[in-house]
Order: structure tokens, then sequence, then C-alpha cells
């Protein structure tokens, strides 16, 4: 019983939803990060 | 009741055309969010000046007695792991992380409580023991759905929800500053409210991630996936109980490897702001310090990912072996850099022991699956995670014990770290030894059901008993 993504299931809207709602909080923090530690070598 | 049902394994089957895709964001809902607990000392000074606002006051908490909040915390999780470890992996996964969310977020209301009535003893409750609990479920509850899913790339799965949890700080710890101010008046610091909007914010997430996540279905596989003919000798297509696990010299085995790796880096990363300071008198200021420890979280974070990811290559056993190998050559490096006023040095060679230490994590629920199967993975994990609480205790004490020692005895502040870098190397070549012993599991711990006949990917509601059962 093999899967094939996308069928019936999921979207590609459910799957941008889902990573949209974890990955701009994460790449919010990370940039955030970034910009601090840039100060290192300054 | 039917919200109850709803959180039911049996209604968290996926049904056919669903995306496996979904099921990493669904266990960063719950890691994103648990993993705040890295971010945890943004609160400490705030939390000194409740009542004095500007500066401590009488009455106020003291910074050793607002560190046993965290200590609490991680004790909790480790041994909440364990006890409910059997009851995440035969609940499912949505039961697991929704009580987890519930834990998390009431840990923060009754912590903000703690505050409003200025009672240290209720933040203990709140985010040591609730908030403990919540953490622990909530760490081990996507583990072995992942696993499940990616049954071609196990280490790439976990890793990317582990990842999650390095990351978490990212989030928190800005989010927490900017919801202080928002609050804090001339009169008040804002701490409860700011615990109040976290939890409700956690609640939420973890909630989110409650809802979407699936198990798969019995016989799935991924298309075009055929599990390998030849069985590797550290890869078993059988379970082991989780209780039988425990007595098996391999998990102990992997419980110290796991224990020495993050002993190595836990220690350094509470101390990477002073450490840096003092060994680069001058060259580091406290700005560029905050900044270095930005940097180890953000490798910390990556690492996760790329090495849990690289161990679906190379193995799980020489993913530890590099951990051990290169860790042990950078840890004895770090002193020599000290020495020849090398900053960038100093910070390449602690960006990759700390990629190794996030590495390790992620890397651990994988080998795990690999030595005892698939069944019992996520409890299995549950114990081993009482390696990190014990870790959590030796890493800090030996490098804060040591370097004051160095320091009582003459040595001056710049080379106070020397010897704790060749302590650390010490325990990686131990770690490194416990790695080269780990063997496959003897088939007297396969589960029954497994005996009789090899199984491709089992359920977990199928009829299999523990051995000796």
């Amino acid at each position: 019983m093999a899967n094939t993504d996308q069928q019936n299931g999921s979207t590609t809207l459910h799957l941008v939803l889902a990573w949209g709602f974890v990955g701009i909080p994460l790449a919010w923090g990370v940039l955030q990060t970034l910009e601090n530690a840039l100060k290192l070598f300054q | 009741m039917s919200m109850l049902s709803f959180l039911d394994r049996s209604h968290t089957i996926a049904k056919p055309g669903f995306s496996r895709w979904i099921v990493p964001p669904a266990a960063l809902c719950i890691h994103l969010c648990i993993g705040q607990a890295y971010a945890f000392s943004v609160f400490n000074l705030p939390m000194t000046k409740l009542i004095g606002i500007s500066k401590s006051a009488p009455g106020d908490w003291s910074l050793p007695e607002l560190g046993w909040i965290f200590s609490i915390a991680i004790f909790v999780l480790g041994t909440s792991a364990a006890i409910f470890g059997r009851w995440v992996e035969e609940g499912g996964p949505r039961r697991a992380m929704f009580t987890a969310g519930l834990c998390w977020a009431l840990g923060f209301f009754i912590s903000a409580f703690g505050i409003y009535i200025h009672n240290l003893w209720v933040v203990y409750l709140g985010y040591g023991i609730f908030g403990g609990i919540g953490l622990g479920l909530g760490y081990i509850s996507p583990v072995s759905t992942l696993i499940k899913w990616f049954p071609d790339r196990p280490g790439m799965a976990t890793g990317m929800a582990i990842m999650g949890f390095g990351g978490a700080a990212f989030i928190a710890s800005p989010l927490s500053v900017w919801l202080m101010a928002k609050f804090s008046t001339p009169t008040h610091v804002g701490v409860a409210e700011t615990f109040i909007s976290l939890g409700v914010i956690y609640l939420i997430f973890m909630w989110v991630g409650a809802a979407i996540v699936r198990i798969p279905a019995p016989g799935w596989k991924p298309e075009g996936y055929t599990p390998p003919v030849v069985q590797q000798k550290l890869i078993t297509k059988n379970d082991v109980y989780v209780y039988d696990a425990i007595k098996t010299p391999q998990f102990w085995l992997i419980w110290w490897v796991l224990c020495l790796n993050v002993t190595a880096g836990i220690g350094v990363l509470g101390q990477a702001s002073a450490m840096s300071q003092e060994m680069f008198p001058g060259k580091v200021s406290v700005v560029a310090a905050a900044g270095f420890v930005g940097l180890l979280s953000l490798f910390n974070m990556l690492g996760r990912f790329f090495w849990a990811s690289t161990s679906d290559y190379i193995g799980r056993k020489n993913t530890y072996f590099c951990f051990f190998v290169l860790g042990t050559v950078l840890y004895c490096l770090v002193p020599w850099t000290g020495s020849i006023g090398s900053v960038a040095a100093f910070v390449l060679c602690f960006v990759i022991i700390m990629s190794m230490y996030g590495g390790g994590f992620a890397t651990v629920p994988a080998y795990l699956k690999d030595m005892f199967g698939t069944r019992y993975v996520g409890a299995i994990h549950g114990w081993l995670i009482t390696a990190w609480s014990a870790a959590g205790v030796f890493g800090p004490v030996l490098v804060n014990y040591i370097r004051e020692y160095q320091i009582d005895h003459g040595v001056p502040k710049a080379q106070a770290y020397n010897v704790t870098m060749y302590i650390m190397a010490g325990l990686l070549v131990v770690g490194f030894l416990c790695n080269m012993m780990i063997k496959a599991v003897h088939a007297r711990y396969h589960m029954e059901a497994d005996r009789d006949a090899e199984r491709g990917q089992m359920n977990v509601g199928a009829a299999a008993k523990p051995a000796g059962a």
C-alpha cells in the first residue's frame, strides 16, 4: 500500500500552511540571532 | 467524550493521500514550544526585581533560588519521559501532544500565579513540575511517529523535530523580552503577564500540532521504498519491549554515549559568554560574547538536522565516532586558540563542537530504533532522556568547579579553562569506548511475535508480547 502524496488527503496548500506555521517564527528567530551574532565579528 | 475520542490513536490514522511531510511541522509545533526552556534565563534577572523593580529589594528572590526552576524542570523532563514513555507510545501521538500542551501551558499559568502572590514554591510547582511534565511528554511524543513515517530516513525525520527544540530559544528569547517590555510599568516588571501570554501562545501552537499529526495506516510504506533485504548487523528488524530494552547493556552504553556527549557540550554552552571574554580579554566585548552565544545556539540547532540526516547515510555508530574523535581533537585545540589569541579559531572550534552536541540529541532516537526496533522507541527514548538530566548536572558542575579551583590556585583567568577542555576531551574518549562496545541486541530480548516471523513495519496495536510475558 504505497502512499502517493497529495491525492485527496493533503494538498500543497496544507503543506505550505503547516510549514509556514512553524517556519516563519523560526526564520524570524534565526534572523534575530544572526543579527546579534554579527556583532562578534565587528 | 467526543473530544477525548478525537485524541485516540485510532482517530489519528492517516487516510490515503495524506502527505507524510505534514508530520514534521506537527512535531515542530511541539518542539518549538517546549524548547523555550533553553531561553528561561531571560526571566532570571527580572524575577530578582519583582518587588524592588529597578533593583533587588529585601524579599526579592535570589538568582540561585531562581536557578532551581530550570533544574527542577529538566529533572522532571527526564523522569516524566521515563515514567510516561509507555503511555505515550501506546496512547498515540495526539493524546501525548495534547497533554503535553496542557501541562506546558498550565506550568506558565501556575507560575504566573506564583509570581502574582510572590511564592517561589508555586513557581517551582508550575514551571518545574507541570512544565517539566509537559517537556518530557512533548519531547518524546512525535519521535516514534516520525520514525514510522520515514523508515527510509529516520535520522533526518527525528533530526527535524529535535532541531526545533534547539531553535525554540531563538523565538522565545526575543518574544519574552518584547512581551516583558510591553507589560512592564514603572511599578511593575510584567513577568506574570508575559507568562500568561506565553502559556496561551504555546497552548494554541501545541494543540495545532496535536490536531494535524497522523500515524501511518497499517502496512503503509513510502512510495518506491523497499526495506533493505540484506539485514545490517546494527539495524534490527525486531522490536524490544521497553522494560526489556533497559535491561540490555546496549541501552546503558547508549545512555553513557549520550550522557558524555551532552556533558561535554552543556557545560560549555552555559559558560560560553564568560569563557570567551576571559580567554580573550580586551578582544571579546560583552555584546560580542552575546553574539557568540547566539552563534553557538544556531549551530546547536543546525547540527541537529545535519548530523541526524548524515547518520542515515554513514550509520549511527559512525556518526557518534565522528562526534567523539572530532570533539576530542577540537577540545584539545581550544587552549591553543587561546594561546595564539585567535578568536576566529576559538569560535570555529566551538561552533563545530556545538553542532555535535545538538547532533548527539538528534541522532539518538534513530540509534535506538536501529537497536530496539520501532515499536517502543518513544518509550525507550523516554528512559534515555535521564542521561540528559544527569549531564545537566555533571556538565555545568565540572566546568564551574574546575574553573574556580584553577583560579583559586593562581592560574590566570585566560588559562583557567584549559584543564576543563582536556577533561572534556577525556570524557569524549570514554564515550568513544562506550560507542565501540555497542553490538546488536541479543535475540532473547526480542518480542515473542518477532521471534516467529520477521516483520516489515509493525503497528503498536498488534499482539506481540514482551519477551517472557
